[in-house]
C-alpha cells in the first residue's frame, strides 16, 4: 500500500530536508522498514532495540495513535498518512 | 449580582466583545472574574499574556525568572529594547499594564519547583504551558490534574508548532497520556542550538490565548481531545487524536504517581535550559 510518510524537523535531514515522503507496507512496520531502506538511519529514533516503538515518539494513521490500534503492527492503507511526531519542549 | 456589569470604561474597552456572538456581556464578564497564569514570558508567554490583558482577564499571572536578551527581541514581542538586562516578570508586568490598567497582573520572579508550584497555581482558574523544558511542562502538568486545573498546552521547535487543552477529571487526556516518556536527552535541540522561527510562537501563543478565552466562556469547542500540529514552513495545519490513557501513571485508572516530583532525573536535563 502506497502510504504518505509525514516527517518532523528532526528526521527531514535524512530525507534530504523532504517534509514527505512516500512509503510502501502492509503494516506499519513494513512502512517504516521501506522508509529505512530508502533513507538508512531515519528509523533509529523510532523504532527501539528491542524492536518495538520508542516510547518518546508517537506515530500516528492518519489521526489515530498506532498505541491505540495495532503498535507497528498496524495495517495501513492506500492513501492513508503517517504521522511521525516527537515530543517537543520549546516553548522559549 | 447587583449593580451593572460593567463600569463605564469597561463598556468602551471591552465594546467590540460585549457585542459579539458568543461573547457578550455575559463572557465579558466571565473574563473579567477570572484569572489566569502563564508559565512562561518568553516567545509562546509573550502573545498568550497580551491577547489576555487585551481580553481583560482579570487577573493575569506571569511566571518566569528569566532576564531579558537581546535575542529575545526576534520573537519575544512582550519585552522592548529599553528591557534588555531586566528581569523579564518585571519588564511583562510592565507592558502588561499598559495594554490593559484596568485589570490585575502579577509576576512570579521564580522557577518551579515540587516545592512551590502549589503556591504559585493557588487561586488561578486556568494554567497556560509556556515554558521551553520537558521537566517542568511534566511538573506543571501533574501540578494541574492534581489542583483541578485546566491546562493549555503549547510547545515549537524551528517551523512547527503544537497545541491542545489538558482538562483535569475522570477520564480526560493528560500531557502523560500524550508523551508518556521525554526524548533522551539531546535528541531534540533547544531553541538556543537548533533556532526557531520568530513569528512561530505568535501563531502557537496565540492559539493558546484562543483556547484560555473559550474555557473561560464556555463557548464553541477547545482543542481538548485533539492535538493540533503546525508547519509554519508549509503552512499546514492537522490535528490528530489524543486519547485518554487508562494506564497513565498521573491520571490513569490507578495512579501510581500521586505527589508532585521534579522531574529532572526523570529527563536526564535541568529544569532550566
Amino acid at each position: 500500500m502506497a502510504v504518505t510518510v509525514k516527517l518532523p524537523t528532526i528526521l527531514r535531514k535524512h530525507a534530504g530536508g523532504e517534509a514527505k515522503v512516500g512509503a510502501d507496507g502492509a503494516t506499519l512496520r513494513d512502512v517504516l522498514g521501506d522508509l529505512e531502506a530508502k533513507y538508512p538511519g531515519i528509523t533509529k529514533n523510532v523504532i527501539a532495540e528491542d524492536g518495538g516503538l520508542h516510547r518518546f515518539i508517537n506515530v500516528y494513521v492518519n489521526d489515530e495513535d498506532v498505541r491505540y490500534l495495532g503498535s507497528l503492527e498496524t495495517e495501513v492503507t492506500e492513501g492513508d498518512t503517517v504521522s511521525i511526531l516527537p515530543a517537543v519542549a520549546g516553548g522559549c | 449580582m447587583s449593580g451593572p456589569m460593567f463600569n463605564e470604561e469597561q463598556v468602551q474597552r471591552y465594546a467590540r466583545h460585549i457585542i459579539l456572538p458568543n461573547i457578550g456581556g455575559t463572557g465579558q464578564r466571565k473574563l473579567l472574574d477570572a484569572s489566569v497564569l502563564c508559565i512562561g514570558a518568553g516567545g509562546l508567554g509573550s502573545p498568550v499574556a497580551l491577547y489576555l490583558a487585551a481580553a481583560g482577564i482579570g487577573k493575569l499571572g506571569i511566571v518566569d525568572f528569566d532576564t531579558v536578551d537581546v535575542s529575545n527581541l526576534q520573537r519575544q514581542i512582550l519585552h522592548t529594547n529599553d528591557d534588555v538586562g531586566r528581569p523579564k516578570v518585571e519588564s511583562a508586568v510592565e507592558h502588561l499594564r499598559a495594554i490593559n490598567p484596568t485589570i490585575e497582573v502579577e509576576g512570579h520572579d521564580t522557577l518551579l519547583f515540587s516545592t512551590n508550584v502549589y503556591d504559585v497555581f493557588d487561586g488561578y482558574d486556568v494554567i497556560v504551558d509556556g515554558t521551553d523544558n520537558f521537566p517542568v511542562r511534566y511538573l506543571v502538568n501533574d501540578a494541574s490534574q492534581f489542583m483541578g486545573k485546566p491546562l493549555v498546552y503549547g510547545s515549537i521547535y524551528q517551523f512547527e508548532g503544537q497545541a491542545t487543552v489538558f482538562m483535569p477529571g475522570q477520564e480526560t487526556p493528560c500531557y502523560r497520556c500524550l508523551f508518556p516518556s521525554p526524548p533522551p536527552p539531546g535528541t531534540v535541540p533547544s531553541c538556543a542550538e537548533g533556532g526557531v522561527f520568530g513569528v512561530l510562537p505568535g501563531v502557537i501563543g496565540s492559539i493558546q490565548a484562543t483556547e484560555a478565552i473559550k474555557l473561560i466562556t464556555g463557548e464553541g469547542q477547545t482543542l481538548e481531545g485533539r492535538l493540533l500540529l503546525y508547519d509554519a514552513l508549509h503552512m499546514d495545519f492537522q490535528e490528530v487524536k489524543i486519547r485518554w490513557d487508562a494506564d497513565c501513571p498521573v491520571c490513569g485508572k490507578e495512579p501510581t504517581i500521586t505527589e508532585l516530583i521534579d522531574y529532572e532525573a526523570f529527563c536526564g536535563v535541568p529544569a532550566q535550559s
